[in-house]
C-alpha cells in the first residue's frame, strides 16, 4: 500500500468517531426531510450537494413550517458561515494545493471533519507533504457515511412514521460536546464558551437564526478580550517588582 | 421534484460552497492579521456551544427547561463529564447516547 493510501485510510479512521454521531443525525434529518414534505429526490441531493448538516436540519424545519425561499437561504448563509471560518485557519495549510485539491476539500468542509483534520495539521510527526491526503480521508468518510444514512433516514422515515420523535437529533450534541469539552483547556477558551452559550440562549428568538451568530461572537470576543487580559498580566506583576 | 426543491437545493448548495471555498480560492493572495488569527482560534468554540447549549436547556425551543424530565440536559450534563475525565470522543457519544436514550426510555415507561 502506498503512503498516501495508507494516510488516507488513517484520516477515514481517525473520523470514525464521528462517524458514530452522524449517523443517527443522519437517519433522523432522511427522516424529517420526508415528514416536512420534501421529496425523496430532493432530500437525497440536498446531502449530496450542500452537505451541511446543521444547516440542512434547519432548512427542513422552516419548509415544514412553510418559510419562504428567501429565509431559506438567508438561514443557510448564517448558520454555514462558520465554515469560513474553519476553512480561514486550514488556509495556511492547503495553500500550496492546486484547485483540482482545493475545490473538492472545500466542499467537504464539515465541523467533523474539520476537528479531525485541523488536530492533524498541528501534529508536527508525519510528514507534511502528505497530510492533505488524511484530509481527504477524512471527507470521504464524512460524506459517505452522510449520504447512506440521508437514504436510509428517509426509507425509515416512510416505513416508522414515530421515528421523528425519537430524540435522535440527540447525537449532534453529544458528538459537538465531546469536540469542544477537550479543547477548554485555558481560561480564556472557557469565558469564549460560557459567553457564548449564555448569548445563544438569551438570543433564541430572534429570527433567521441570528442568535447563533450574535453568540459565536459573543463567545470570540469574551475569548480574545481574555487572552489579551491575561498576556497583560504578567508583565504588570514584574514591573510591580522591579519598583 | 418541483421548482421550488430545485430553487431551493440550487440556492444552498453554492451559497455553502462558496463560504467554504473563498478562502481557499484566494488562499495565496491573503494574510491576517494578528488579531484575526488569534479570534479565529476561538471560533470552533464558540459556534459549536452556541449550538449545543440552547439544544440542551431548551429542546422544545420554547424556554428554559432545568427539569429532570429533559433528557437532553441529563444526556448532555453527562456528555460533558465524560468529555472532560475522558477527553475521548467514542466513548463520550456512545456513553451520553446511551444515557440519554434509557433516561427517555424510563421516562417515557
Amino acid at each position: 500500500m502506498s503512503a498516501k493510501t495508507q494516510t488516507l485510510l488513517r484520516g477515514a479512521r481517525d473520523t470514525v468517531p464521528m462517524l458514530v454521531g452522524a449517523l443517527p443525525f443522519g437517519l433522523i434529518f432522511g427522516t424529517l426531510a420526508v415528514a416536512s414534505g420534501l421529496s425523496l429526490p430532493a432530500t437525497l441531493l440536498m446531502s449530496a450537494l450542500v452537505f451541511a448538516g446543521s444547516a440542512q436540519f434547519i432548512a427542513v424545519s422552516l419548509v415544514a413550517s412553510g418559510a419562504g425561499l428567501v429565509v431559506l437561504l438567508l438561514t443557510t448563509f448564517i448558520v454555514n458561515l462558520r465554515h469560513m471560518l474553519y476553512s480561514a485557519s486550514l488556509m495556511s495549510h492547503v495553500r500550496h494545493l492546486p484547485q483540482r485539491w482545493k475545490i473538492p476539500l472545500a466542499f467537504w468542509l464539515t465541523d467533523e471533519s474539520f476537528a479531525v483534520v485541523h488536530r492533524h495539521y498541528l501534529d508536527p510527526h508525519p510528514p507534511k507533504e502528505l497530510k492533505h491526503w488524511y484530509y481527504l480521508g477524512s471527507c470521504l468518510a464524512m460524506y459517505s457515511n452522510w449520504f447512506v444514512c440521508t437514504l436510509l433516514g428517509a426509507l425509515l422515515g416512510n416505513a416508522l412514521p414515530g421515528l421523528a420523535d425519537w430524540g435522535l437529533d440527540f447525537a449532534m450534541v453529544a458528538t459537538f460536546t465531546g469536540i469542544v469539552v477537550p479543547l477548554l483547556r485555558t481560561r480564556p477558551m472557557l469565558l469564549a464558551a460560557v459567553s457564548a452559550g449564555a448569548v445563544a440562549v438569551l438570543a433564541y428568538d430572534l429570527p433567521w437564526k441570528l442568535g447563533l451568530m450574535l453568540a459565536a461572537l459573543a463567545g470570540v470576543t469574551a475569548g480574545v478580550l481574555a487572552e489579551r487580559w491575561l498576556a497583560a498580566q504578567p508583565v504588570k506583576e514584574v514591573a510591580n517588582e522591579s519598583v | 421534484m418541483s421548482q421550488f426543491e430545485v430553487a431551493l437545493l440550487l440556492g444552498m448548495a453554492s451559497i455553502t460552497f462558496a463560504i467554504r471555498y473563498t478562502l481557499f480560492a484566494v488562499g495565496d493572495r491573503v494574510r491576517f492579521s494578528p488579531l484575526i488569527q488569534q479570534a479565529l482560534g476561538y471560533v470552533p468554540v464558540a459556534v459549536l456551544t452556541a449550538i449545543i447549549v440552547p439544544a440542551m436547556l431548551m429542546p422544545s425551543g420554547k424556554g428554559l427547561e432545568l427539569t429532570l424530565d429533559n433528557a437532553y440536559l441529563v444526556g448532555g450534563i453527562v456528555a460533558v463529564l465524560i468529555a472532560a475525565f475522558s477527553r475521548n470522543l467514542l466513548l463520550t457519544i456512545f456513553g451520553s447516547m446511551l444515557v440519554f436514550f434509557l433516561w427517555r426510555w424510563w421516562l417515557l415507561g
